[in-house]
């Protein structure tokens, strides 16, 4: 798909890397070096082959290996994605948790309707403003997320903060949404009603017996949306000129750099076919129902 | 007698009053709830759904919907007020005095952990922890007769039977040794079987603990086996009360004299006559209630009923009626006419006949048979009642009537002496017309967002091929048919009652005038009083139209009420067929006789239980032989093990799979003097 996308787009890659006013001549010996004039699907086999290979291609731009730079983003982009997660998960579920609790009380429409509000507001229009506030105003997070070379963790940890508030955002609401959800259904059940007349203390029903099933659906949104987190950012690295796998592929999208964008964005699909693995591998280690199911 | 219990009532409601806030408003669903249970006692509260009956026992355990609250009177268990009580006082009360077990044990169990551990659990709030607890646990399963309870300690709820899971939960009930046990329809949904065990194991454990109980069920035999006194709950009021043997031999009340005839009893037949019934309806939850809330359905009310709210009338000896008139209430006049218009036996051909039909499923590569040569006949007008316990292949024998799925090549099934195609789109559209279905639950089998009038137009244009002014007399006459009214045709399914949309479900099966109804559990989801009506609208639809009916019910009186035919299932095999009235009067199958023992009867006739051990076998694995023989009480010897029995004629029509012959199956029967269902 990325690939034929990729071909079928307007332009001539030898005339963009060599510029409007190259000698056409120099433009084809150019096209032959690079092998794209050869037939479609003799440039797609051979580019799967590579890829199998560990061989991602060569940039055109740059003239060199395109894996180092594709390694380097993603690496940089699961910093980001790592960061926005620890600040998210928790946050996101003790506040969906904390909504169950107090349905309908004013406590749940604060954070639901918070939640929602938050959610619904694109990443650049919260990006800005957090710029504006924490960046420009309060001066108390640096505006760019590049960190200056050779920094340490704690370091790169404060320069991520910012950008990964946007993130945060946008996923608190889904999270929380999908924790709330799951904990009034666990609360309502009949598993809960029996554990109660037990005559166990609260905390222990809601942390053996409710928890547990309520956030087994949350599970999966979580993870559904670490493939967002890693490879989704692309506004987001620009607005914050961090050099993530999303920054990547626009550069690489502008400058016709096709190898590039063809290995940039089939890392992205692995990323989010390794996420959803793990939910699922996740989901069913905690659900009896699908690990034992096949017993049945 | 030194037990200090003996000294304080093990319950007791003084004038408790519960409200649900519906739409800003406090709606009463229980009325001024007078209600005393000694220590030991067993006391059973019956009524129609929405009476109540639940909501008295979440009141107990403090457990009301987030809607509800008590809104007047006291609650003590054990002589402590429980209104009283702050929560680590409630705590401690649930953990040391009352338990629940309710309907539905799947859902009771948590499905994430193991049962040992929800067994242990309820140890550890004594502080026995780690191997002393789980020894408890263990202990416990081994009460509630658990098979192999060291591997059920390490399962999960899912990997367990309904019945094993029914057991579980009454092992943690009964875990705190609780002076109060509280059981809400405890065996509803369960098989016959099932229930059937799991009722005697309560009955046991009854003499083995102290615990008093308050038995909630809808079913009144149920009850009247289970239970000393019995409270008749309506409208959230207790209208009668007393002890089980006088309250269904002799009712006080008028409502009480009209559920119990609703009950399709002693063998009764469709051929003598119409059940009664309770016309209207229940008083909906927080109706202002003037004078009796019985008057509006009582054909016995007066003026002053409807006046006069009238007290509960002490009758001696512990009986209660809120009656105004329950020295006469027995006289209670029928609401439906018994008589019917009697019906000719026919000759004429059959309508349906099956023969040799097999239905083989993959299950894990394995093929599981689910019906195994089933043969059947069937005459125009006549019912066939389908009987046997979940997983017997009842379903699947009606899904290949219905063409939903193939049968396996071979067999045949022919309409009216046409070959029926094996699948539903090769079928002509008289044949789709022909054979149609009433499902168990009404609500997911009409389309909720649809008028009434639109689904049954629908149906008449699709099965009927009606249109136009033909369309529209033919509904009314429809509608007519099944007792329906044109106000009920412009509203949605949701705003009608379970009785009337399982009319509703009905009059869209007849709309292609069929020849034969298959009625899967058409009555288990209602009350008595509204499975009588539709087992009466069943019966005279039959005799009108001359349908007919392949009847599965696990309730075999309701079987019996309605069929002319039986074939008992047992893993896809025919055990035994013939007419009703030669397979419930024996001799039977052992099979039909340890169902028909596991009904649990009205008149408290207990006869020597036959148990079946253990739950019916998996389709895909069958025993070897005789496929009953694992649980066969009647088992001979080693040709029951290794070779399978034919179906033989014992009589002229009725045929039997079992090596044992006819003539000693009839001495070994003989001796129990009883009544099924």
């Amino acid at each position: 798909m990325v690939f034929l996308g990729g071909q079928v787009l307007p332009g001539n890659v030898g005339r963009a890397i060599l510029g409007p006013f190259a000698d056409q001549r120099a433009v084809d010996a150019l096209n032959h070096s690079l092998g794209v004039d050869r037939p479609l699907l003799v440039q797609y086999g051979s580019w799967i082959w590579n890829f199998l290979h560990g061989d991602m291609g060569t940039s055109y731009v740059f003239r060199a290996p395109v894996a180092p730079f594709v390694v380097d983003a993603l690496g940089n982009s699961m910093k980001l994605a790592l960061v926005a997660f620890v600040l998210v998960v928790p946050i996101g579920i003790l506040g969906g948790v904390i909504a169950a609790l107090n349905v309908n009380r004013p406590l749940d429409r604060i954070i639901s309707l918070g939640g929602l509000s938050v959610t619904v507001l694109p990443e650049f229009v919260t990006g800005i403003i957090l710029i504006l506030i924490f960046g420009v105003w309060l001066r108390w997070l640096p505006i760019a997320a590049a960190w200056p070379k050779g920094a340490g963790i704690l370091t790169q940890i404060y320069y991520l903060i910012l950008p990964s508030l946007p993130l945060f955002l946008v996923l608190f609401g889904y999270i929380a949404r999908m924790a709330r959800s799951g904990m009034i259904e666990a609360l309502d059940s009949d598993y809960t009603r029996t554990a109660v007349l037990k005559g166990l203390r609260w905390r222990t029903v809601i942390w053996r017996h409710v928890l547990r099933n309520a956030l087994l659906p949350t599970i999966t949104v979580i993870a559904t949306q670490t493939g967002y987190l890693i490879g989704g950012l692309v506004v987001i690295e620009t607005l914050f000129r961090y050099q993530g796998i999303g920054s990547l592929i626009f550069t690489a999208a502008r400058g016709k750099d096709f190898p590039m964008l063809e290995a940039g964005i089939l890392t992205i699909g692995i990323v989010y076919a390794v996420a959803t693995l793990i939910a699922d591998f996740l989901y069913s280690v905690l659900n009896p129902r699908i690990r034992l199911g096949a017993e049945q | 007698m030194t037990d200090p219990r003996q000294a304080t009532n093990a319950l007791e409601l003084k004038e408790l009053s519960v409200a649900y806030r519906v739409g800003r408003r406090n709606r009463a669903v229980l009325r001024n709830v007078n209600l005393t249970i000694k220590a030991g006692e067993a006391y059973g509260l019956v009524g129609e759904s929405g009476c109540g009956k639940s909501t008295v026992a979440l009141s107990v355990v403090r457990y009301l919907p987030r809607n509800g609250s008590i809104t007047g009177g006291s609650i003590a268990l054990d002589g402590k007020d429980v209104m009283k009580l702050d929560a680590e006082a409630l705590r401690r009360a649930r953990a040391d005095s009352v338990s629940m077990v309710y309907q539905d044990p799947g859902k009771a169990l948590n499905p994430s952990l193991r049962i040992g551990r929800q067994l242990t659990e309820i140890f550890e709030l004594t502080g026995v922890t780690g191997q002393a607890a789980e020894d408890k646990a263990l202990a416990m399963l081994n009460r509630v007769r658990i098979s192999d309870p060291a591997s059920v300690m390490q399962r999960y709820p899912h990997q367990l039977s309904g019945g094993m899971q029914q057991r579980v939960a009454i092992a943690m009930a009964l875990a705190n040794d609780p002076s109060m046990l509280i059981l809400d329809e405890p065996t509803t949904g369960l098989d016959a079987t099932v229930e059937a065990e799991v009722l005697d194991l309560i009955g046991q454990l009854r003499r083995e603990l102290s615990a008093s109980i308050l038995f909630i069920s809808h079913n009144l035999a149920v009850v009247s086996n289970m239970c000393d006194r019995v409270g008749v709950l309506y409208a959230g009021m207790l209208v009668e009360e007393g002890s089980t043997r006088d309250v269904f031999n002799d009712p006080r009340h008028p409502y009480t004299v009209a559920l119990l005839r609703c009950l399709p009893r002693g063998g009764q037949r469709k051929d003598q006559g119409r059940l009664d019934t309770i016309p209207g309806f229940l008083p909906g939850i927080g109706a202002t209630i003037v004078g009796c809330a019985f008057a509006d359905r009582c054909a016995l009310a007066t003026e002053r009923c409807r006046a006069e709210p009238p007290p509960l009338y002490e009758l001696g000896e512990g009986r209660l009626s809120r009656c105004h008139y329950h020295d006469r209430a027995q006289s209670l006049p029928r609401a439906t006419p018994a008589e019917i218009a009697a019906v000719t036996p026919k000759q004429a051909p059959p309508v349906l006949q099956v023969e040799g039909l097999n239905k083989t499923y993959a299950s894990h590569g394995r093929p599981l048979r689910a019906v195994k040569d089933v043969s059947v006949s069937l005459r125009p007008g006549e019912t066939l009642g389908l009987v046997g316990e979940s997983g017997s292949g009842k379903t699947t024998f009606a899904r290949l009537l219905l063409g939903l799925v193939p049968p396996d090549d071979g067999g045949s099934i022919e309409l009216e002496g046409k070959k029926l195609a094996p699948r539903l789109a090769s079928r002509s559209e008289d044949q789709v017309k022909a054979v149609q279905i009433v499902f168990q639950n009404p609500d997911s089998a009409l389309n909720r967002s649809h008028s009434i009038r639109h689904i049954l137009s629908r149906a008449l244009k699709r099965l009927g091929g009606l249109t136009g002014k033909t369309l529209d007399n033919r509904l009314e006459e429809l509608v007519r048919s099944v007792r329906l009214t044109d106000r009920h045709l412009a509203v949605k399914p949701r705003q009608l009652s379970g009785g009337l949309k399982q009319r509703v479900a009905i009059a869209r099966a007849f709309a292609g005038d069929p020849r034969i109804v298959v009625c899967d559990e058409p009555t288990s989801a209602l009350d008595v009083s509204v499975q009588a009506a539709i087992l009466n609208l069943l019966a005279d639809l039959q005799s009108k139209q001359d349908v007919s009916y392949i009847f599965i019910s696990h309730d075999l009186g309701v079987v019996r009420y309605l069929s002319d035919k039986i074939a008992v299932l047992y893993l896809g095999r025919i055990m035994e067929f013939g007419s009703s009235e030669a397979v419930f009067s024996g001799p039977h199958h052992p099979y039909t006789e340890a169902l028909l023992s596991a009904v649990p009867k009205l008149d408290r006739t207990e006869s020597a239980r036959i148990r079946l051990d253990g739950d019916i076998p998996s389709a895909a694995n069958p025993p070897t032989g005789c496929v009953f023989h694992t649980r066969c009480p009647r088992k001979i010897g080693t040709i029951c093990e290794t070779q399978e029995p034919e179906l033989t004629e014992a009589q002229p029509g009725h045929t039997i799979r079992c090596h044992i012959p006819y003539d000693e199956l009839a001495r070994l029967q003989k001796p129990k003097a009883m009544e099924p269902a």
